[in-house]
């Protein structure tokens, strides 16, 4: 009978190993099944002319990502600028500054905001944001924009990083040790002047982390952008134009794929790329982040 | 000394501004969706199917979407929940602790956690291809449940991880086997956290539209079959807001404003059950 149970308990550590052990390889998995399908575009053209090239038009087989990735690094951008300082200064306020009881409401606050679908952010946008840049805040530069642009796509994913980097910066900022606190305090400097000269300048390589994470959320974020950037494969040259970023190609073109020749492959191909890309961003910020936390332990 | 405290004080009003202005979006957010939503609600919206013309503003609901997202998350998260608590407890009483292999397995649940839900549908239909399916309510089961695997393993992990290890070694000493302390002691005393990263892996899938494009499709009738297309709640949404008649249009506001109730219920539920389930777990 004890035998059965150990040979249970065996068995069971054996299985429970594999699915960890497998569910570590899903990530080489979808790099790997997304190549495969990408590849008989790769086979006609180089990679280089499907990265740099501007011509978009799939029925002439001609396939150029540049205008999406720079949509995405336009957008991604815009929303990096909005979130980054917003972030910061509630981030420290939250952690430093607030009293326990404003922690405690603001916190599942926070939370809420990140649950909240994209596509309601989208709705959000199109009733609020895209209005707000037509009516507003164009003609006050002198501009016309339909209001569906990059500025607008920016916003939206700027609020829609606001929780990732508030709560990892509020992570990082608590394993500042107590002790260099109380020090700089000691020597006289005021509160501000520790957390500015001490406590941020301890906690930089997180933060920066932080903003990494942000910025790697955004570049892939497809629903809310597609719904308010505009989608005009063009090179975007200011913030009032409308922009089409990767994500929103990939979602927006599903339905044709499968009749134009290349054209699911190039799909693949571009959420390949986006892949990559998010996976850089995503180890190099993980990286620091597991560096803060063996240093404070 | 009067110019330090002047700067203090500038960045501290200016801190409380941006955590205002945080905090003021969110209700901003959720305000517009009901503002807009309650006019366009009534009741035959969440009991009827679309019918003829309903993308043209004629009569119709939008149970389909409704049903189809809550089948869709359901199964994934139901799926889901036999690969992550075997995971984690693997990671938590078998595996040696601070071994290579549990960093490497929470870091890559964690860099999973931030691939974008569009890449996660990519690669579902890359699977369907493989395996010949047509867009339906399995393939967007199977898109979702990788989406939820790493939410639902990473929260779980947080709490199983504050076990004590007295508990388990308590367990050993007892004569019980590992598996048997696994799922008679760890799990009953992570209970409340382990039920609200289900929640949390729910709600998820229940919101994510860029994965199900792909793999569940749409349709405008109740899925009866898991080989059949699936409506869900936000590609409804998206597409009627994308059709040029203002009464379409009112219909995805308060199609948003039902999905905004449900993530709303969620968090609310899991914030409830972490009050109750806690009356197994030992302090």
């Amino acid at each position: 009978m004890s035998n059965f149970r150990s040979i249970k308990d065996r068995l069971a550590g054996k299985w429970m190993f594999g699915l960890t052990f497998f569910s570590c390889l899903i990530l080489f998995l979808m790099i790997f099944g997304l190549f495969q399908r990408s590849r008989p575009i790769l086979e006609v053209k180089p990679l280089s002319e499907l990265l740099f090239s501007t011509s978009w038009h799939p029925l002439k087989g001609e396939f150029g990502f540049l205008p999406f990735i720079m949509g995405t690094l336009w957008v991604t951008g815009v929303a990096v600028f909005i979130a980054v300082p917003l972030c910061l200064l509630s981030a420290v306020f939250l952690s430093e500054y607030a009293p326990s009881k404003i922690r405690d409401l603001a916190s599942p606050l926070i939370d809420l905001l990140a649950g909240i679908p994209s596509v309601i952010y989208g709705i959000w946008g199109i009733l609020v944001i895209v209005p707000f840049i037509k009516n507003v805040l164009a003609p006050s530069f002198g501009v016309f924009s339909t209001g569906y642009s990059v500025l607008a796509g920016g916003i939206v994913l700027a609020i829609m990083i606001f929780p990732v980097i508030i709560h990892v910066t509020v992570e990082v900022l608590k394993t500042v040790p107590y002790e260099v606190r109380e020090a700089s305090l000691a020597l006289g400097a005021t509160k501000w002047q520790t957390i500015k000269h001490v406590v941020l300048r301890k906690a930089m390589p997180g933060v920066i982390a932080a903003i990494v994470l942000g910025f790697s959320r955004a570049f892939g974020e497809t629903m809310a952008v597609l719904m308010v950037a505009g989608n005009v494969a063009r090179l975007p040259s200011s913030v009032f134009d409308p922009s089409y970023p990767l994500p929103a190609l990939i979602a927006n073109n599903y339905g044709e794929m499968l009749s134009v020749p290349l054209y699911d492959s190039a799909l693949l191909l571009a959420s390949l790329i986006l892949l990559v890309i998010v996976l850089i961003f995503n180890i190099l910020s993980r990286f620091i982040l597991i560096r803060v936390e063996r240093k404070t332990r | 000394m009067d110019r330090r405290k002047i700067e203090e004080s500038i960045f501290k009003c200016l801190m409380v501004i941006a955590t205002l202005t945080i905090l003021s979006i969110l209700i901003l957010i959720v305000a517009t969706v009901v503002i807009k939503g309650l006019p366009a609600m009534n009741l035959s919206m969440i009991t009827q199917t679309p019918k003829g013309g309903f993308y043209l503003g004629k009569e119709g609901g939008i149970l389909n979407a409704i049903l189809g997202s809550l089948y869709l998350a359901g199964g994934a998260t139901f799926l889901t929940i036999f690969i992550s608590l075997p995971i984690v407890l693997y990671m938590n009483v078998y595996a040696k602790r601070n071994s290579f292999f549990l960093t490497f397995t929470r870091f890559s649940f964690d860099v999973m956690w931030g691939v974008p839900s569009i890449v996660y549908g990519a690669f579902g239909f890359t699977i369907m291809l493989t395996l010949g399916l047509r867009a339906s309510l399995l393939g967007g089961i199977i898109a979702v449940s990788f989406l939820v695997l790493p939410v639902m393993s990473r929260s779980m992990d947080e709490v199983v991880r504050m076990v004590p290890a007295e508990l388990l070694e308590a367990s050993y000493a007892l004569g019980a086997t590992r598996l048997e302390t696994a799922f008679k002691v760890v799990v009953k005393q992570a209970l409340p956290g382990i039920l609200t990263a289900v929640l949390i892996a729910f709600g998820r899938g229940i919101g994510d539209a860029a994965s199900v494009i792909f793999t569940a499709g749409f349709t405008d009738y109740i899925p009866y079959s898991l080989f059949r297309p699936a409506a869900t709640l936000p590609l409804a949404i998206f597409f009627q807001l994308g059709t040029p008649f203002p009464e379409v249009q009112e219909r995805a506001y308060a199609s948003a404003l039902i999905l905004t109730m449900i993530i709303l219920i969620i968090c609310i539920a899991s914030r409830i059950l972490t009050k109750r389930f806690t009356k197994h777990v030992i302090k």
